[in-house]
């Protein structure tokens, strides 16, 4: 067999922070090449560094593609030469056809003019190829993610794809889609068609991957080669989390009391799609001066699950029982959910947590207005007060607080996030990925400032999908997959092999 | 912008250092003010004078009242996210039809009148805000609904003609002159305005040395001193000029006190308070504001109630000041109102914008007006060139912006 790509010695930085160190990666002909890691390893990145979507000049080292060394400059030129990306959020336009989305940038036309008989018919020959039994003529909106991935896949295979790379494929599907979409990528390789395949579900990997590379914190950790599909998970995990826990996590002596909030058969639906349930009986429980950690990976529900508590920001039709200090909580808006002591450090801090084009003091005030406000009117001092406070006490570095959010960097932001939240004086904090993207010396930072929350009486949810960060400060793990609560481990039972167990284990169970 | 790092002024250069810095960083927040003021000078000088004699200021103020009242609504409506509110000069049209019913037809007392077509306003923004908060019509298409419905009625109220005259009272509101408090000095001036200015002007001032101490108290990089006292001087002489024009006419007209009041009022709402403050978070990110707790379709139902009762307001004004109330009447002051928001620097993706600038861009609108119906440029053209400096005015917004990135 011949190498058919190979990426050597690949360094990309996010300012300052490297995603991908001297990473390494070869792929031979024909194969079905799997890449695995946990969240942030670098694989997401890899794969847009290879695809074009950084362009040369953004990362070091050398891409070479069937003997060719490779400039990219962009996503079109990796297509050119037959590298196709799929990527985990899907690129479909919901009110083209079926076979418009097909051939979108890469129409069937002469001089402009589009040929619909031949992109209909060519729409057909593809279609069959990957077994979508649908009309070119359907609306993309109108069939399920599973028919979509595969329109996605034709649609890589009608500008004569050699490379296609699937991002989590099957995150979205149900067991009988992902077992056909496996089908279809055991099919492409015999016809020649070499595949990468990031993937978590590690049970997939096994049953597809001739060769399989495991990435740990933007390096290349090992390349495994798959004889008869015969190796285990646990021998994949240990590869992925291998990693020896230093002191990442500032230390603190938990100081736990009575139970304060409970949840209790939460149910909710997604708001879109009639009847999909998307959290499934939860029932969680928080001590006073607690921190309860919520791992699992990305679509296993943790977010929704959050935002459903908080003010049902999310979802429709729940039901279940919330109940603080014994008490049970009817809240229906996010204004009572805060009014009753709730804050939700948000995923997304950028889209959907700051007001990036405003600065910081009126960041941190945002949700605390009525307590600084008489009669609606604002007083000037002491909302300059509170954001001087803020910005010395959580050491937010910024020239003042009037520096606008934009210009600050991700560590700092999430910073005035928080402050936002401990200004609203919470006593149970919710915390959705409250690390992400930020840099090692601000992530400690930021775990300081959560174990003084605890300390100080505060029950907090700490959702994360960095398993090291989970067992490095919690003290309770709640483990959710597929929107239900799969394992609780106490803080000595904890560890990654665990958690990672409990997750596969479901997997297997239920779907 | 305010977050440019201050540079240490080299010895020998250090002035104009200071002013390169202030030109620098407040170059958009004070770019509108000196057009306005280069517009201004350029027309007085191609007027030979007669823009800046006293009468013509004092017209200035009335034949742009209306403009103003409506450019500070859609002044929030812009702030929610740039959206706009097309039914502004239907609904001017048909409270003027309203009240000419009200007053003339039915020969109504004319404060039972206006209460009850303002009450009408608020009915109407109640009507416009139900849709748009709460059924989430998305406000382009219902405030065009707004605009043909309230536009149609109109002419059904009116059956296409014109009523007309309005009783003498009512006229007052945008032709009458608050009486000189002081008459008798023999100076030959109305000398209210000028009091009222110089206490305006020492309330500015020690309002600014106070703004200026909280900075510094706060850490905030702030102008130097010499800067500070230059732009403090220099709005004050305005203000002052303003004055002096308005006394060496008639006084202080009627209507440049409900427009005084309206400007005051809104500033300090939008600065100053909690559902200002939402407004501004709304606008610059929905979510975040929804995750922090805050009613967005509450803010979005008040802003563009708020929007059409001020229509409202502005309908009067300007049925007041024609003497009548005619089917057309109001048409394009939408893009009137529109075209002043953004030249005064407000953003067509919402969340920032102010008052205050809004007042700006409908001066400089109003001043070119003015300017070019003097010099007797023809409708056409007024029109072609007040296209033009919108179109500059917001080219130069999006490129100071980008390349403040």
């Amino acid at each position: 067999m011949q190498v058919i790509l190979e990426m050597k010695n690949i360094t990309k930085s996010f300012g300052g922070v490297k995603a991908l160190n001297n990473v390494n990666f070869k792929v031979m002909d024909g194969e079905i090449h799997a890449l695995v890691g946990e969240n942030g390893a670098g694989k997401s990145t890899l794969m847009n560094v290879l695809s074009g979507i950084y362009p040369y000049g953004e990362y070091d080292g050398e891409i070479i593609f069937q003997g060719n060394s490779c400039l990219f400059k962009n996503i079109r030129d990796s297509e050119k030469i037959g590298i196709a990306i799929i990527h985990q959020e899907l690129a479909l336009i919901p009110y083209l056809s079926i076979g418009e989305n097909m051939f979108i940038g890469n129409e069937r036309a002469k001089s402009g003019v589009i040929n619909w008989d031949k992109t209909h018919e060519s729409a057909k020959e593809l279609l069959k190829k990957v077994g979508l039994k649908e009309n070119s003529n359907v609306l993309v909106k109108d069939i399920g993610v599973g028919k979509q991935q595969l329109v996605e896949i034709a649609k890589a295979l009608a500008k004569n794809a050699k490379l296609l790379i699937l991002d989590e494929p099957t995150a979205a599907l149900n067991e009988e889609e992902s077992n056909n979409l496996l089908k279809l990528l055991l099919e492409l390789k015999k016809s020649g068609i070499t595949s990468i395949l990031i993937s978590h579900k590690l049970n997939e990997v096994i049953q597809v991957a001739d060769t399989i590379t495991i990435l740990r914190d933007g390096a290349t950790i090992e390349t495994i080669k798959v004889e008869n599909h015969d190796i285990s998970e646990d021998r994949i995990i240990k590869g992925m989390v291998g990693r020896e826990l230093t002191d990442r996590f500032p230390k603190r002596k938990p100081k736990i009391g009575k139970v304060y909030f409970e949840i209790k058969n939460w149910n909710v639906y997604d708001p879109l799609i009639d009847g999909k349930k998307v959290i499934k009986d939860v029932n969680i429980k928080v001590h006073k001066g607690e921190i309860v950690g919520i791992s699992g990976l990305m679509g296993s529900g943790r977010t929704e699950f959050a935002m459903s508590v908080f003010g049902k920001a999310y979802g429709k039709n729940i039901s279940g029982q919330i109940f603080k200090d014994n008490q049970e909580l009817s809240i229906n808006t996010i204004q009572q959910a805060i009014d009753h002591g709730f804050a939700y450090v948000t995923e997304d801090r950028k889209n959907a947590g700051l007001i990036l084009i405003e600065d910081i003091k009126h960041n941190v005030s945002l949700s605390s207005l009525k307590k600084i406000s008489k009669r609606s009117v604002i007083n000037d001092d002491k909302e300059n007060e509170a954001a001087v406070t803020f910005r010395k006490k959580l050491n937010i570095k910024s020239s003042s607080i009037f520096h606008k959010i934009q210009n600050l960097s991700g560590g700092n932001q999430q910073k005035v996030v928080l402050a936002k939240w401990i200004f609203a004086e919470p006593d149970i904090l919710i915390m959705d990925e409250p690390t992400r993207g930020i840099d090692v010396g601000a992530k400690y930072e930021i775990y300081s400032i959560i174990n003084q929350l605890a300390d100080e009486g505060k029950s907090i949810i700490f959702i994360s999908s960095e398993l090291p960060e989970i067992l490095g400060i919690c003290d309770r793990v709640y483990v959710m997959n597929d929107g239900r609560i799969v394992g609780e481990l106490e803080k000595e039972a904890a560890s990654q092999e665990s958690i990672m167990k409990c997750i596969m284990q479901s997997n297997r169970g239920c779907c | 912008m305010e977050t440019a790092k201050v540079e240490t002024p080299k010895v020998g250069s250090a002035k104009f250092e200071a002013v390169r810095y202030v030109l620098r960083s407040n170059i958009r927040q004070y770019a509108m003010l000196i057009a306005l003021i280069v517009i201004m000078a350029f027309f007085q000088i191609a007027t030979n004078g007669i823009l800046l004699m006293p009468m013509n200021v004092t017209n200035l103020v009335l034949q742009n009242s209306y403009v103003l009242i409506l450019a500070i609504g859609m002044t929030l409506c812009i702030l929610t996210g740039g959206h706009i509110d097309l039914s502004v000069g239907s609904v001017c049209a048909f409270i003027a039809a309203i009240m000419g019913h009200l007053a003339i037809n039915l020969k109504m007392d004319i404060g039972l009148a206006l209460i009850i077509s303002l009450m009408i306003g608020v009915i109407i923004g109640i009507w416009q805000g139900f849709w748009i908060a709460y059924v989430k019509i998305p406000p382009f298409i219902g405030t065009l609904a707004g605009m043909l419905l309230f536009r149609g009625l109109t002419t059904t109220m009116l059956k296409g003609l014109t009523l007309s005259p309005f009783p003498e009272s009512f006229q007052k509101i945008s032709s009458g002159f608050l009486p000189d408090f002081f008459t008798g000095l023999g100076s030959g001036l109305n000398v209210t305005p000028l009091v009222i200015s110089v206490v305006f002007s020492a309330i500015l001032v020690i309002m600014q040395i106070k703004k200026r101490r909280d900075k510094v108290k706060n850490e905030a990089e702030i102008t130097p001193v010499s800067v500070f006292v230059i732009q403090l001087l220099l709005i004050v002489i305005a203000i002052n000029l303003f004055a002096y024009w308005l006394a060496a006419y008639k006084g202080i007209p009627i209507i440049l006190i409900i427009l005084g009041v309206l400007i005051f009022g809104y500033h300090f709402f939008t600065t100053k308070t909690v559902p200002g403050r939402y407004i501004y978070a709304l606008g610059g990110n929905e979510k975040a504001a929804r995750l922090s707790g805050i009613d967005t379709k509450k803010v979005f139902f008040f802003v563009y109630m708020n929007m059409t009762v001020l229509a409202a307001v502005a309908g009067i004004a300007f049925a007041s000041r024609t003497n009548s109330a005619f089917p057309t009447l109001g048409s394009n002051f939408e893009m009137d109102a529109i075209a002043s928001c953004f030249i005064g620097g407000a953003s067509a993706t919402g969340g920032i914008g102010t008052v205050i600038g809004t007042i700006i861009g409908a001066l400089v609108m109003g001043v070119l007006n003015n300017g070019m119906s003097i010099m007797g440029v023809g409708s056409d053209w007024q029109m072609t060139i007040k296209g033009f400096v919108l179109l500059m005015a917001v080219a130069f917004d999006v490129i100071s912006k980008s390349k403040a990135k």
